[in-house]
């Protein structure tokens, strides 16, 4: 198969505006991956499974991936000039990161046996410009998945043939996979006529041991 | 007898007429026996045959991923048996692939050996469950499931022998793993296996031929190639369509590349299809373990670099999947270098699979849905997480 950087510069020729980034992955199973941005997703992912040298015809895993407003430190060495002796000198360098919620497509190609090629979405912001293209039309394999990630991270997918919650039922209003989530103390709670007789009889319970 | 005089006879005329145009909405489920699980299927009939149907998720999720981040790498692998509880030891072994890809693991021959004898075994008792579920599903009660779960039985001891429990394994760790075989064990495999065989033989003379079965199977739910591998469907199911991609061959992860075995494949499709691959896919799966058990040799089961306690992969992200009986497993990582993982995903064939499930009911009959649906091969643990 083709590397990332050659798939990387031939998204670049054939579809004119698009932009892709290879994000690196240092751990021992190095498996990069591209970050396409969200205006070109359709017509990469396109470009991807119709190209006759990739023919990635299966998509095989679709998730979210939830990354908070975060402050990133960097460690560098600066040389300075202590007491007229150069020194290397180590500086902390705070970065902030802003919010984003990210979608992971792990692709491969059942014609050509290769793969995999994962590419990146990302969204915005973490509140209101939460949307992204949906590659159901692409891959159909997706529509449970991005059905998932839109129950469980909150991330709009636009062109979906029927983005509704999958997991949580359909009154439902956090999205659980944040990071942020909090639970509630009970999820089913209602009050109950019931709730009256315990309360009654807590009372009794402490008036008799008074007594 | 009054109270049935008593409804309106508006309600009989919508159930008297097949296909008139009107249509019946019933919702299939969530207690109905043949989803094999809490799961709801809101059908819409006309007359007797499907004209739409929306799967309905969710009776059972947990939310199996977050409780996953909030605990260690190792703390998730005894949840990963819940996943597809009847085949824990595949669920183990593709955390435990993705784990090492992750962290740069090397396991030992003789844990390779025995992930794939295990594996297999898992991938024998599950097919023919599956078998005995799908006749059941039809309406043969009792006998066909009572003999696969028979067979279910002897491998069940295997794994109780071995791991300590029968469903729930918790068995492999990353880098190998948790125990060596017991004394005897690999015998005791031996002879189940040699078993096996005849086993198969009986079933197939059984039910392979039998009238019922073909007129209940054959034409029925058929999915053409294309809609296949558009929509990710894997495993059993795909390879019924015709389309030759098993993980064993493909990426021939573990030790899979020094056996010799071959990957049968269906030509229409259908239900029918989608059975006699599982028995043929049984018969391939014992010569796996034939040669598995003849070349198993004695040396260390785990690597020395794994640690069970303060195990941080390094910051990256790691996507490991396995052939699972009922198609691809796959779990995808990521980790930020902590104890914990910071992302942990989890592919599950099950629901993927199930993406196709009214292309294939749409126009059939009702009763059939449910032959449909058993020969899906689903797993509620896994669909909902």
């Amino acid at each position: 198969m083709e590397t990332l950087e050659q798939i990387k510069a031939r998204i670049e020729v054939a579809i004119p505006g698009a932009s892709a980034t290879i994000i690196p992955n240092d751990s021992p199973s190095a498996q990069r991956s591209l970050l396409v941005d969200c205006g070109h997703g359709l017509a990469v992912a396109k470009f991807l499974r119709d190209d006759a040298e990739l023919k990635l015809d299966y998509c095989s895993n679709a998730t979210g991936v939830d990354w908070p407003e975060a402050e990133l430190t960097e460690k560098f060495k600066v040389k300075q000039v202590v007491d007229g002796v150069e020194k290397e000198v180590e500086e902390l360098k705070k970065t902030l990161r802003p919010g984003y919620l990210e979608a992971v497509y792990h692709l491969y190609s059942m014609a050509k046996k290769h793969g995999p090629v994962i590419i990146r979405l990302r969204t915005e912001n973490r509140t209101d410009k939460n949307h992204l293209p949906s590659l159901t039309p692409v891959w159909r394999g997706c529509e449970f998945q991005e059905r998932e990630i839109f129950d469980l991270y909150g991330i709009v997918f636009d062109g979906h043939p029927d983005l509704r919650r999958i997991l949580m039922w359909d009154g439902f209003k956090d999205f659980p996979m944040r990071r942020d989530y909090v639970e509630p103390d009970d999820y089913e709670y209602e009050p109950t006529p019931h709730d009256d007789v315990l309360l009654k009889s807590k009372q009794h319970g402490e008036q008799e041991s008074k007594v | 007898m009054s109270i049935v005089a008593e409804m309106p006879s508006k309600n009989f005329e919508l159930l008297s007429k097949d296909g008139d145009g009107e249509l019946l909405e019933i919702a299939m489920g969530p207690h109905h026996p043949s989803t094999h699980g809490v799961f709801r299927m809101d059908v819409v009939l006309d007359g007797e045959r499907v004209v739409k149907l929306k799967p309905v998720f969710g009776y059972l999720h947990r939310n199996h991923e977050k409780i996953a981040e909030g605990t260690t790498y190792l703390g998730s692998m005894p949840y990963t048996d819940r996943l597809d509880y009847f085949c824990s030891l595949t669920n183990n072994w593709a955390y435990a692939l993705a784990v090492e890809k992750l962290a740069g693991l090397q396991v030992p021959e003789r844990a390779e050996y025995i992930r794939v004898i295990t594996a297999e075994l898992t991938r024998l008792q599950n097919h023919a469950c599956l078998m005995g579920f799908l006749v059941q599903d039809m309406g043969a009660s009792g006998t066909p499931l009572m003999y696969a779960f028979r067979e279910r039985e002897k491998i069940l001891d295997l794994f109780e022998s071995l791991t300590g429990a029968r469903m729930m394994c918790n068995y492999m760790r990353f880098g190998g793993c948790r125990c060596d075989l017991p004394a005897g064990w690999l015998d005791g495999a031996k002879k189940v296996v040699a078993e096996t065989p005849r086993f198969i033989d009986e079933f197939e003379a059984l039910l392979a031929g039998n009238e019922i079965l073909m007129a209940r199977t054959q034409n029925v739910g058929a999915m053409s190639r294309e809609l296949a591998i558009n929509a990710s469907i894997t495993g059993p199911m795909l390879r019924a369509a015709g389309v030759n991609y098993d993980l064993r061959k493909v990426d021939r992860y573990g030790i899979y590349d020094r056996f010799q075995f071959k990957v049968p494949l269906g030509d229409h499709g259908d239900t029918y299809d989608r059975y006699m691959v599982r028995v043929l896919e049984m018969r391939e799966t014992v010569k796996i373990l034939e040669q598995a058990l003849a070349g198993i040799s004695d040396g260390p089961i785990i690597d020395p670099k794994a640690k069970l306690r303060g195990f941080r992969p390094k910051v990256g992200e790691a996507y490991g999947r396995i052939e699972a009986p009922k198609g691809e497993l796959g779990f995808y990582l990521i980790s930020d270098g902590g104890p914990n993982p910071y992302r942990y995903r989890v592919r599950p064939p099950s629901l993927i699979n199930l993406t196709v499930l009214e292309d294939l009911c749409l126009g059939q009959l009702v009763a059939d849905v449910v032959v449909i649906l058993g020969s899906v091969d689903i797993v509620l643990g896994e669909v909902d997480r």
